[in-house]
């Protein structure tokens, strides 16, 4: 469902909601010319409301659902302490936070990584406590390909709430039961009844990328002759894994400072030695062609055999940041060659 | 493309082809075009037929050196770590290289990491690599679509229109401080020796002194906020070989591997100091960072340092030992610093 909002109605909502919650969006760097996605504080200039910035923020909305790092576990090592090296819980604090003027393609990124991290609690919990408030994208960029591989400039998965431009001024449409309780709490004008637009029940055709990959035998993609040739520029930085919305690999470690540790979930990358290196010492992915494959295997064969969508948004980060220029569109069109 | 660049790129293709067609090189390390405006890829190519893919622009900002030990391992016969290292001739490599990277290949062979006699260097006497970032800054973000260089000017097009920026003002920081544009070492030159010399190289990093310890610590900070610990600068970095990094060590953990300040900044300066006397100031750490941090002031402040206090430059010259392999009577006492004000006193 969803109701015809003004612009005035709009902005009021917004600041109120930044006087209430922890509120995020998309902004550009006058200098750099570069989007990042910042905390706002104080009130918002209603041009960075109204007219959300064109153009992929440089980090994905990742960080919110897996922050680097995460500490999921404090203990002590204090020898006189009777509780010493019990790990207990956090005690983090989690209040409401508000991701605004989200684009598609990011707020897609969100419902993938919930498919493998469906029973993970630190995930979930992230997931809880955060609104996701879209917008969908009137630019694209030359480097955008969200429709190759399943989204829309104009999808809504992964948002709970989106504004929408229409042809007698925007709209606040309700897509989650999410966003309708949190509209309940924080009404914009007369939205206090909203209930969420019924969304298709599982019909959602998967892209034509993903239905190919299914299909094609594993070893034969594994084994195809490109890998060297795509990883010869490579240099194992983790560029392309840590701008990426859909890598979500993740280590842990413990860090000690003076009796007081904490256990941290922190973000890996399938780029690094660390990444897999067993505790024999043997890296079944050793070699940098390994590492490279990898990455593209996990995305495109191994997620979607095992999930049924392709793990990518198409957001073009890694094309536009990769140090050396792998472009992923074209692994893909090499993959589905095979 | 520039008249210049067009015609560099025609001629490092014509000696690669030869290079590769005669045999005297198994592969030759240069550059293809980019799937994006203003990108390049580093390239082997392995058959005549692939040296008509080489191109020179000025895109070109990766470090051709960082890939030249692997490449020539990669031509060895297969051998195990027990086996005696193979005799006789070993397939060579045709490599380009401008003035940084002719110096980073003189560091790697003082530093054995790559055999000279392997090696055919084509150099190239460099014009300065532009800054795709600085390009970003001047048009407020707007995405280009196509970029057109000439000699002095780079002309853009996007969907916003089309614009002309000089050449010389999006170079990077680097080259426009570089003094050392021409190859030191080399088998053929491909064109005629560049006489631009920055007049002030160092005057970034004369800002960054000038300031108080306070604000130099304040700058630091707020300079490396946005690293996300990807690691490409150190990736870049024909200097960065060891084979376990000490921030991939877990057994012990030098350093916390997460986005933590403390840990963050330990990396840099690290970094740095490992780079210390043999940084020839390339660029390609700040190039390759995603989020636009001027990695290299670190290095280059050390590179300011080395040669004040030791009058040396990294990789001018391979019969000149680095500064830090050595040991001289008439080293600079560590205890007596020249470089600040206080001109500490030995006890």
């Amino acid at each position: 469902m969803k109701i015809r909002i003004n612009d005035h109605q709009l902005i009021q909502w917004i600041q109120g909601l930044i006087t209430k919650f922890q509120v995020f969006y998309p902004l550009q760097d006058a200098n750099s010319g570069v989007v990042h996605i910042q905390k706002a504080t104080g009130s918002l200039n209603s041009d960075a409301i109204l007219k959300p910035v064109s153009g992929v923020p440089k980090t994905s909305i990742k960080t919110f659902f897996m922050p680097q790092p995460e500490v999921i576990a404090r203990f002590s090592i204090a020898a006189q302490d009777a509780e010493a090296f019990v790990l207990k819980e956090p005690g983090t604090a989690l209040q409401t936070q508000v991701l605004l003027n989200i684009r598609p393609c990011d707020a897609r990124s969100v419902a993938l990584n919930s498919m493998p991290y469906a029973e993970d609690p630190y995930f979930q919990k992230m997931l809880k406590r955060t609104v996701i408030i879209g917008r969908p994208c009137d630019e694209t960029c030359s480097t955008c390909f969200c429709e190759l591989v399943g989204g829309s400039p104009h999808g809504t998965e992964g948002m709970d709430l989106v504004i929408l431009k229409t042809e007698d001024g925007l709209a606040l449409e309700v897509l989650t039961q999410k966003g309708a309780d949190f509209l309940k709490q924080n009404p914009c004008a007369e939205s206090a009844g909203l209930q969420p637009t019924p969304q298709q029940q599982g019909g959602q055709e998967l892209p034509i990328v993903a239905r190919e990959m299914q299909k094609k035998d594993l070893l034969a993609l594994y084994n195809a002759s490109f890998w060297p040739q795509i990883a010869e520029a490579c240099i194992n930085c983790g560029a392309c894994t840590f701008l990426c919305p859909t890598c979500y690999c993740f280590d842990i470690q413990d860090e000690v400072a003076g009796t007081k540790g904490v256990r941290l979930r922190y973000w890996d990358s399938c780029m690094f030695p660390l990444f897999t290196l067993h505790a024999s010492g043997h890296n079944p992915r050793g070699q940098k062609v390994q590492r490279v494959r990898n990455r593209f295997m996990h995305k495109f064969k191994y997620f979607p055999d095992r999930f049924g969508p392709v793990s990518c948004v198409g957001c073009g980060r890694c094309v536009k940041d990769c140090p050396v220029n792998i472009d992923i569109r074209e692994v893909i069109s090499l993959m589905q060659a095979v | 493309m520039t008249v210049k660049h067009a015609e560099l790129t025609q001629e490092i293709q014509r000696q690669a082809k030869e290079l590769l067609a005669s045999g005297e090189v198994a592969a030759f390390l240069g550059f293809s075009a980019g799937s994006l405006p203003m990108t390049t890829r580093p390239f082997v190519a392995r058959t005549p037929q692939e040296a008509e893919r080489l191109v020179w622009n000025s895109f070109c900002t990766v470090n051709l050196a960082n890939y030249l030990p692997a490449l020539l391992k990669s031509l060895e016969p297969p051998r195990s770590p027990k086996d005696p290292p193979p005799t006789g001739p070993l397939p060579k490599v045709g490599v380009l290289a401008t003035g940084c990277w002719s110096r980073n290949i003189v560091v790697q062979i003082q530093e054995n990491q790559v055999d000279r006699s392997r090696l055919v260097i084509l150099g190239v006497p460099s014009r300065g690599m532009v800054d795709r970032k600085k390009v970003l800054a001047a048009l407020q973000g707007k995405e280009v679509l196509e970029a057109q260089e000439d000699d002095h000017s780079l002309r853009l097009k996007g969907k916003w229109g089309e614009t002309e920026l000089s050449r010389w003002a999006v170079v990077r920081d680097n080259c426009q401080s570089c003094r050392h544009p021409n190859p030191v070492l080399f088998d053929r030159l491909l064109d005629a020796a560049s006489e631009r010399q920055a007049q002030a190289p160092f005057s970034q990093i004369e800002a960054i002194e000038a300031m108080s310890s306070d604000e130099r610590w304040q700058w630091f900070q707020q300079a490396f906020a946005s690293c996300i610990r990807c690691y490409a600068c150190r990736n870049a970095c024909p200097l960065c070989y060891c084979s376990t990094c000490f921030v991939d060590d877990n057994r012990p953990q030098w350093v916390g591997k997460a986005l933590n300040a403390p840990d963050v900044l330990t990396f840099h300066i690290l970094r740095a100091f490992h780079c210390a006397g043999r940084c020839t100031d390339c660029g390609a750490c700040e190039s390759v960072c995603p989020m636009g941090i001027k990695v290299r002031l670190l290095t280059q402040k050390l590179s300011k340092d080395i040669l004040t206090l030791f009058g040396a430059e990294a990789g001018m010259d391979v019969s000149v030992p680095p500064p830090f392999t050595t040991y001289a009577p008439s080293d600079q006492n560590p205890f007596e610093c020249d470089t600040c004000s206080s001109k500490g006193k030995k006890e």
